[in-house]
């Protein structure tokens, strides 16, 4: 993804909306891991196996763990990279939205039993 | 008039945390889907916009505090293991509950889906709370910020709800029990 390319001129706001971006893209994606990891558990065992992360819990927690990670780390990055920037906010709501709408799927025991 | 540990932290999880949010959260949805309507809504009084925050924060602590619970000291008691050729199931629900073909679809649909859903709470949430926090009454020169904070709102509801409603069905068909005893009062004799 080229940053210079989102880049785009439109706001009369004092905060431009790069920080609400990154938040918005990375909640998105944390949430499509989420599910996808779940999914990959569910579908494998030897996968199911490495997300094990605390015995009582099971694959949960390594599911989630991950996922969160994985939001808080993009979250930081994009963070840094959008901070002061006005970026092309429709594009990445859209695709935010998407992943969040895969998520949702992607969580639902009947369209994971289709695989 | 008594209760077990392991029914009391499941009444702290559903009645205390997950309840409390889904309250919570058709209130926050109301007032951010007028302030979405209308940008001259984000005219906030200071007074007004500080309680905002404090709400979403207050929702923020109760989202974690719903799936912390719920994954890391309710789940392992559902999830338990009997020994082998143990006939009471009672203190394993999981179990309990896929031993009948009347009651596994509570298992195999309720708590597969609840377990992962529940977890799009918090994300929503914190990432709700976040941008409210930062951008406060600029959000009214946002129009698209504030049309994708009220969809991950309006997720977080429907996942709280998806989790609320199985874990209250699970409970009734297969409650997690055991623990210690608490006393709450003497009942007297009728």
């Amino acid at each position: 993804m080229n940053g210079s390319e989102r880049v785009v001129s439109t706001g009369t706001s004092a905060i431009q909306n790069g920080s609400g971006a990154a938040a918005i893209l990375s909640a998105g994606l944390g949430s499509f891991v989420l599910a996808v990891l779940a999914f990959a558990g569910d579908k494998s065992a030897l996968i199911k196996s490495y997300l094990v992360f605390y015995k009582p819990t099971g694959p949960l927690s390594g599911v989630t763990t991950t996922a969160i990670l994985v939001w808080i780390l993009t979250w930081a990055i994009l963070e840094w990279r959008w901070l002061n920037r006005t970026v092309a906010a429709g594009r990445i709501f859209a695709i935010a939205l998407a992943l969040l709408g895969l998520s949702l799927l992607l969580t639902f025991p009947p369209v994971v039993d289709l695989f | 008039m008594e209760i077990t540990t392991r029914s009391l932290w499941t009444l702290i999880h559903g009645m205390g945390f997950g309840a409390l949010y889904l309250l919570a959260c058709s209130g926050a949805l109301v007032e951010l889907f007028r302030l979405t309507a209308k940008s001259e809504a984000f005219d906030l009084t200071s007074g007004h916009e500080r309680f905002m925050k404090a709400y979403l924060l207050t929702m923020v602590a109760l989202a974690w505090a719903a799936v912390l619970t719920g994954t890391y000291i309710i789940y392992p008691w559902y999830r338990a293991v009997p020994s082998l050729g143990a006939t009471d199931l009672s203190m394993f629900p999981q179990r309990l509950l896929i031993s009948s073909p009347s009651t596994s679809g509570w298992h195999s649909l309720g708590m597969e889906w609840k377990e992962h859903i529940a977890w799009l709470v918090p994300i929503s949430i914190t990432m709700v709370a976040f941008v409210f926090i930062r951008y406060g009454r600029e959000l009214k020169n946002h129009r698209q910020l504030r049309a994708a904070v009220l969809c991950f709102a309006l997720v977080s509801f429907f996942a709280a709800g998806v989790a609320g409603f199985f874990g209250a069905m699970l409970n009734k068909y297969a409650p997690v029990q055991g623990g210690k005893t608490i006393q709450l009062s003497h009942g007297g004799e009728k």
